[in-house]
């Protein structure tokens, strides 16, 4: 176990220190590429098309592996269908990156950079996240929104 | 060409791509386990019990902003322009974090590591939010609330 945790805290950091590096930890950066019909800055086009070069190999190299380095087993999504949870998430949560020009990640790497900030956010961010338990088991219907 | 990449950072954002692609391939065959921010910041808090176990959960998570103060440190200033007010954090907060779990993911885990597996799943979620945030940085400008 301490293992798997030093290894996720490697990944952590490297991630975080990307995400630096990138110009990512930057809303307004984030923002000018969504920006599409203003002063587009196609920077997070790079960030994307970078990130997907390791991962599309990782990903090869995955399906000769019987089990990851430092666990027991994999444990990877398996969800296949196209349910209005799925879009309808997908869209609010773009709704809110295009309104503050923060992801998750970024959010949350920021409070080294921009603690109050990036501290205002991500307290909204779980609250929404609890919001959403308030849902009922199988929200077929409410996924449908906005 | 230029004229486009104007106000971009092409080489620096390959290059931190590529880091964050590393450190979700470490994730993936380090653990066994999608590098998915927003379920791991649900799992670290609490929120969820689904997922990776909680003390990866909140390795990741503390990960993150120690990344990123290594930069700084090394690197010099991290620029992190917050224009937006509290109004705009809170709303934009708000919808992330309950976007997110509705949807089961966001940039992280079903941009980076969904889109690269070619999960349908993924790049339907990802095409929903790169359109709506267009269409709300669009619209936010048209109103006059652009930054």
């Amino acid at each position: 176990m301490i293992r798997s945790i030093v290894v996720v805290l490697v990944a952590g950091a490297l991630f975080g220190a990307g995400l630096a590096v990138s110009g990512m930890a930057d809303p307004q950066r984030v923002r000018g590429f969504l920006d599409l019909f203003g002063a587009w800055d196609p920077t997070l086009a790079f960030v994307m098309g970078g990130a997907l070069i390791p991962m599309a190999i990782a990903w090869r190299i995955q399906t000769r592996m019987a089990a990851p380095m430092a666990a027991e087993r994999f444990a990877l999504p398996t969800h296949r269908d196209l349910d209005p949870r799925l879009i309808g998430g997908a869209a609010l949560f773009g709704i809110g990156w295009g309104v503050a020009g923060l992801c998750p990640g970024p959010a949350i790497a920021d409070l080294a950079i921009a603690p109050a900030p990036a501290a205002i956010f991500i307290v909204a961010m779980l609250g929404g996240m609890m919001l959403h338990r308030l849902l009922p088991a199988t929200p077929s219907k409410q996924g449908a929104a906005p | 060409m230029g004229n486009l990449l104007a106000n971009a950072m092409p080489i620096q954002g390959l290059i931190g791509g590529l880091m964050i692609g590393t450190a979700s391939a470490i994730m993936l065959l380090g653990v066994g386990r999608i590098a998915g921010v927003s379920g791991l910041a649900a799992r670290a808090v609490g929120i969820t019990a689904e997922g990776a176990p909680r003390a990866l959960a909140i390795a990741f998570v503390i990960g993150l902003p120690l990344g990123a103060a290594l930069v700084a440190m090394i690197l010099g200033p991290v620029e992190a322009r917050f224009e937006q007010g509290v109004i705009a954090l809170v709303i934009g907060g708000l919808l992330v974090g309950f976007g997110t779990r509705l949807g089961s993911g966001c940039t992280s885990g079903h941009g980076v590591c969904g889109m690269s597996r070619l999960s349908a799943r993924s790049l339907v979620a990802t095409a929903a939010f790169m359109v709506t945030g267009f269409a709300t940085v669009a619209a936010m400008n048209a109103m006059g609330l652009g930054q």
